[in-house]
Formats: C-alpha cells, structure tokens, sequence
C-alpha cells in the first residue's frame, strides 16, 4: 500500500471519528471540539489534493474564525446538555434500514465507474502557477470569477448587518 | 494513489454523519455544526473533483462556500442567540410557535 493511502486513511478516519463525536457528545462546546478535529483532518486532506490555498484557508477561516464565533456563543450562552430522546414514532426505525441500504446501494453503483481513476500526474512547468495554489486562485478569482466574489462581498454586508439586527435587545 | 472513488466515499460519510445529527440532535447549535459538516463534506467533493479534473472552478467554489458559511454562522448564531433571550432554552422542540 502507498505512502498517499495510508495518509488518507489515517486522516479519513480522523475526520470521520471527530463526526461521530459530534453526535456521540451531550455538550454542545465538546461537539463544536470534536468539529474542528474535522475540519483539521480535511484540510489535511486537502494538502493531499494538491490544494494548498484552500487547505490554509480551511484553518484560518474555519477552523479559526467560524469556530471561534461558534464556541463564544456556545460559552455566552452557557447552554443546556441535551437531554435524552424520546422517540415518538418507534415504527420508523424499521423503515429507516431499508432506505439506508437502498442509499449506500445507490452510492456504490454511482462510484462503479470511477473506482479507479487517480489523480493525474503534477503537470510539467511553472510550480508556482499550478491549479491549487495562491497565484491560479487569486488569478482566477479577480478575472473569469469577478462578479460572484463582488456579490459575495454583499452577502457578508448583509449578513453582518441581519445578525446586528437580530442579536439586538428589544428597545435599544 | 488515491482512488477519486475513496475521497467521493469519506465526503458522502461525512454529510451523512452531518445529516444523521440535524435529524437526531434537538439543540439547535449541535444541529447548527451538522449543517456545517455537510457543508464541509461537499467542499471536500468539490477540492477532488477540483483536483481530479485539473480545474481550478472547484476551489474556488469552496471560496465562495466558505464565505457562505461564515455568513450563515453569523446570521444562525444571532438568531439562536434570540431565541434563547425570549425563551431561556434552545430545545428545537420547544420552538415550534409557528407549528400549527
């Protein structure tokens, strides 16, 4: 087995863990944890894919940034464990199995094709302008992809202006 | 190498750990990091077919998502954070006012 499968084992199973744990923990902040222990592994990934721009970004942004505001309104908060379920409608459990094996049929049928094909070869050329890296994203980014970075800086404005709106008390 | 295959596989896992816990989790900030999850596995759909195809269009959808994200983490959390001023718990069962 390749040095490349057994890094993307050892990192899928990391990720795959961490999301379990998400579901697995009553806490809230031990969930938000558990998610960043993803979002590390698959960005390490990533750096598997040959896209280190978006690997760096992946910790920065997310890992960084998303997750910080997560777990300070986690703490601000100070949330409640989740209680135990009380399931309601026991006989849907017995559907649910069927319809999970159609699910995982359907998943390999679509995969068939392309059980085999990798990743192609590191192209011949400039390193440094090769696809995944800070120069093709930022070359990309600014010429054929303009108007969706411009109506994403709307949506943050937006975005920032809705959450000031509804985060504020009532009579201010 | 790495089977396109395998990276397709862990991604569609992920966002089905991620959709398992919408379904099953009643805290609304626990549902709120399923959502981000599934959006985590599709970016990692979106890097190895980026990847797989030799196409930058890929990541920087996953630029575009990211940012996406954040906004919705923003907007998601200032709305949690009021429901949890009006009602002091943020059981999703508990919310159900505009249930008929």
């Amino acid at each position: 087995m390749g040095q490349e499968k057994v890094l993307f084992i050892v990192f899928a199973v990391i990720a795959i863990a961490s999301a379990l744990n998400i579901l697995l923990q009553r806490n809230p902040l031990y969930s938000a944890l558990s998610l960043i222990g993803t979002l590390l592994a698959l960005s390490a990934l990533y750096v598997t894919l040959r896209a280190e721009f978006i690997a760096a970004v992946q910790i920065v942004v997310y890992a960084g940034a998303i997750m910080v505001l997560f777990i300070f309104v986690i703490m601000l908060l100070n949330v409640p464990k989740d209680q135990p379920q009380v399931e309601k409608q026991k006989g849907l459990r017995y559907l649910a199995i069927p319809f999970a094996g159609l699910m995982i049929a359907e998943m390999f049928y679509v995969l068939r094709p392309i059980r085999l094909s990798t990743l192609p070869p590191v192209p011949s050329g400039n390193a440094e302008q090769a696809v995944g890296t800070t120069w093709s994203i930022g070359t990309s980014l600014f010429t054929d992809y303009l108007l969706p970075f411009e109506v994403t800086s709307v949506l943050i404005l937006m975005a920032v202006v809705g959450a000031m709106v509804l985060a504020r008390r009532e009579g201010d | 190498m790495v089977p396109l295959s395998w990276y397709l596989g862990l991604s569609a896992l992920l966002f089905t750990i991620g959709a398992v816990g919408v379904f099953i989790k009643r805290n609304a900030i626990t549902i709120f990091l399923s959502i981000e999850l599934m959006l985590n596995a599709v970016n990692l759909t979106f890097v190895s077919l980026s990847g797989f195809f030799g196409d930058v269009g890929g990541q920087l959808f996953v630029f575009i998502v990211m940012t996406v994200a954040a906004a919705e983490a923003a907007v998601g959390l200032a709305i949690i954070i009021s429901i949890f001023r009006n009602r002091e718990s943020l059981n999703v069962d508990e919310v159900d006012t505009l249930k008929l």
